[in-house]
């Protein structure tokens, strides 16, 4: 076929350009929603919890992933650095993911429970103030704002929408969730750990009087990479 | 054929163009470049100082990024390109604009409102986090609605040309606008949580997201920044040079196989990730291979001043179209050598990357487009010439003492930090804490952000000498074919 009839009709022209441009973004996308072994089945994976949720919600506002990446690669480095390799399993319910492409600062994905509460309160305020070296900026701010997070249960059920599996009961209690693992001890920590096991329960910032956006975050730094039974997981389960 | 080929020569003729429309998005393009590259230069500068971020959550590193990111790519560069794509396609069509001014004027305000809706949105903390995606719903929706009259506007025009033939540089152009439309829309399909609200959440997950995200990404560099500034490449090198594009061959074969090749690239982005191994590879292996049609665009770009080398000397605004296309194809060539797995084992994560994208962006993207603006304001404005050629010379080597600065620095950065996250003791224990090699880093964002500041100046002359050009001013100096016999003559003057 004379290339004369692309470059005298529009219309093919454009058509010729749709079918180019359509095939390859197919064949690498499609089966990823369609075979079913591109994420392996493991135990301990469930949806953030709504403090958590907030603190990820913080995380993608200020744009984190600009300088810390959440996925760790199968490298012997890696894993004496981070921990275990990264598991497509552990951000199945994350809208947006946020593997990121720079280490400016080092991964996160496994970044909880590395570090106490107060050292994360420290090091978001100041981080210079325990790493002198650190080049990341400081973020006072989160710890004088308060997490406006009323429409918790909005955001779950959004969620919901697109794939998460969120049950009516956990999107009827999101507030009383959020307060309980926010003020540790006074709120009803047995609901919220049988809606979200391993949930990491208490007053990160050290400020009992109120929830602020730092608490939120710590809540979710706390629990990155922890959900995982990495006892019960073989590494053939992850072969695709 | 041969007529297809070569530039259409008597550009103004007797039809009346719309001009308004691209003068504006010339304005434009020149102003968002100079508030991009100053981004860029405050963010190189927090990285080395991070009391820069002034503790404020307007101003840290993570959300003037995208400001950086976003001014550079779409306000910069895709000004420049829509204003340059609507001069092209009514000077190779021989008519106005399909629509006329009022559809013309109706994309411009549209983009800008775009970008100014974006990067208010990034400073407030209004983000997606999606690399290069990062305006809310809302914002998306509204590009959804410009770039749609903006396809109707290109392919109408097309559609009333007095040509027989499409340029080639139409090819590309078409291409660019239908796969950035494409890409936009699958990458974007968000739920908002609330109308009135800003939050929305995407509806891919995890590595379904991930694919998507760099499937997006990486043919934004594609086709926004590949083959647009192709089309661009195209017209103004032929214009320029006075001569018709070296291989008419080349262009198709290498147009249709960029197109198809460059879909495929997006995994080299997720190499040792949680996405399938089969991705991966078959990402990289397209990758490798999209160096061939790369350069063949480097080729046809290079080859059209065959029996015009000289011109090289003579004509600034030609030797800057030219580097761009010798850059192009330098990360042409980086590109692919970087998606190679083991390689990329290495140069991921670091600054490297950053590199890399920088001899694309300032090398490639950048200085085509001040090629462009030095040939097409004197036009636009009903100038004789440009009010001074020695400023566009001054302009080519501090901007390129400035890119070889920055893409040299991040190559020993990145290269360095790469080698000392794997390196090991002679005990067998990780030899250096993760602190320690951004430590290492320090004097190479100094340099880095040195680099950047030279770029900046550099379109600061820009800036002066197309606003005198504008204005009519012509700047007294001898014509330079004559400049080296001038100096040789008058040494001691």
């Amino acid at each position: 076929m004379s290339h004369e009839k692309f470059e005298t009709n529009v219309i093919i022209l454009i058509i010729g350009i749709l079918i180019t441009i359509s095939i390859g973004g197919l064949v690498q996308l499609v089966p990823l929603y369609t075979m079913e072994q591109t994420i392996e089945e493991v135990d301990g994976m469930r949806p953030y919890s709504p403090l958590e949720l907030a603190g990820r919600n913080i995380y993608v506002r200020e744009g984190c992933y600009t300088c810390h990446s959440q996925q760790v690669r199968p490298f012997r480095d890696e894993a004496e650095r981070y921990g275990h390799y990264s598991l497509a399993a552990e951000s199945m319910y994350d809208h947006p993911f946020q593997w990121g492409s720079k280490r400016t600062g080092p991964d996160l994905a496994r970044v909880g429970g590395k570090y106490s509460n107060d050292w994360h309160v420290a090091h978001m305020i100041d981080p210079r103030s325990v790493v002198p070296e650190s080049i990341m900026p400081g973020y006072p701010f989160l710890a004088e704002k308060d997490l406006g997070f009323d429409d918790a249960a909005d955001h779950l059920g959004t969620l919901r929408v697109v794939g998460v599996p969120y049950t009516d009961d956990q999107i009827a209690n999101a507030a009383a969730d959020l307060a309980a693992q926010a003020n540790g001890e006074e709120g009803d920590t047995d609901a919220l750990l049988a809606r979200y096991p391993k949930a990491v329960v208490g007053d990160f910032d050290g400020d009992p009087a109120r929830v602020t956006e730092l608490d939120a975050m710590i809540a979710y730094l706390q629990m990155l990479g922890t959900l995982v039974d990495f006892t019960t997981f073989k590494p053939e389960m992850a072969q695709r | 054929m041969s007529a297809a080929t070569a530039a259409p020569a008597g550009a103004r003729g007797p039809v009346a163009y719309n001009d308004g429309v691209v003068r504006n998005f010339m304005i434009a393009a020149i102003f968002w470049g100079v508030v991009g590259f100053l981004a860029g230069v405050v963010i190189a500068l927090q990285l080395a100082f991070p009391v820069l971020n002034l503790d404020l959550e307007w101003t840290t590193f993570g959300r003037l990024r995208p400001v950086h990111t976003s001014a550079v790519i779409f306000a910069f560069g895709g000004s420049a390109l829509i204003g340059a794509s609507l001069y092209i396609v009514q000077r190779t069509c021989r008519t106005p604009l399909f629509g006329g001014e009022f559809l013309g004027g109706f994309v411009f305000w549209g983009y800008q409102i775009f970008i100014v809706l974006a990067a208010l949105g990034y400073v407030l903390g209004v983000t997606q986090s999606k690399e290069y995606a990062e305006p809310e719903w809302y914002v998306d929706l509204w590009l959804t609605i410009v770039w749609v009259v903006y396809l109707v506007v290109f392919t109408g025009t097309l559609m009333k040309r007095k040509e027989p033939h499409i340029y080639v540089a139409n090819w590309f152009l078409l291409s660019f606008i239908v796969t950035v439309a494409m890409l936009h829309i699958v990458n974007n399909l968000t739920i908002p949580v609330s109308l009135t609200g800003a939050k929305s959440y995407i509806v891919w997950s995890g590595v379904q997201d991930a694919m998507t995200q760099w499937w997006y990404a990486h043919n934004a560099v594609g086709f926004f920044l590949t083959a647009g500034f192709l089309g661009m490449m195209y017209y103004y090198i032929p214009k320029q040079a006075e001569r018709p594009v070296y291989s008419y061959r080349l262009s198709i074969v290498h147009f249709w196989t960029l197109i198809f090749m460059y879909i495929w690239a997006g995994p080299h982005h997720l190499h040792y990730t949680a996405l399938p191994d089969w991705a991966q590879t078959l990402g990289m292996t397209f990758s490798v291979m999209l160096w061939m049609p790369s350069w063949g665009g480097m080729i046809n770009g290079i080859m059209t001043l065959s029996g015009a080398w000289d011109k090289l000397r003579t004509d600034p605004v030609l030797r800057f179209m030219v580097t761009s296309v010798a850059f192009y194809g330098m990360s042409t060539f980086e590109g692919p050598m970087m998606s190679v797995k083991a390689v990329n084992s290495l140069s991921h994560y670091t600054d490297w990357t950053i590199g890399h994208v920088h001899s694309g962006a300032l090398g490639w993207v950048a200085f085509v487009t001040f090629g462009c603006f030095y040939f097409m304001v004197p036009k636009l404005w009903n100038r004789e010439r440009l009010y001074s050629m020695q400023l566009v010379t001054w302009h080519f080597w501090i901007g390129t003492l400035g890119i070889v600065l920055y893409i040299t620095a991040m190559w020993i950065s990145g290269i360095m930090q790469g080698l000392m996250w794997r390196a090991y003791d002679s005990l067998g224990f990780l030899q250096y804490s993760f602190i320690e090699t951004v430590e290492a880093m320090h004097p190479y964002y100094v340099i880095r952000a040195i680099g950047g500041v030279m770029f900046l100046i550099g379109s600061l002359i820009m800036v002066y000498n197309l606003w005198k050009t504008a204005k009519g001013e012509l700047r007294t100096e001898p014509a330079y074919a004559e400049a080296p016999h001038a100096a040789a003559a008058g040494t001691g003057s």
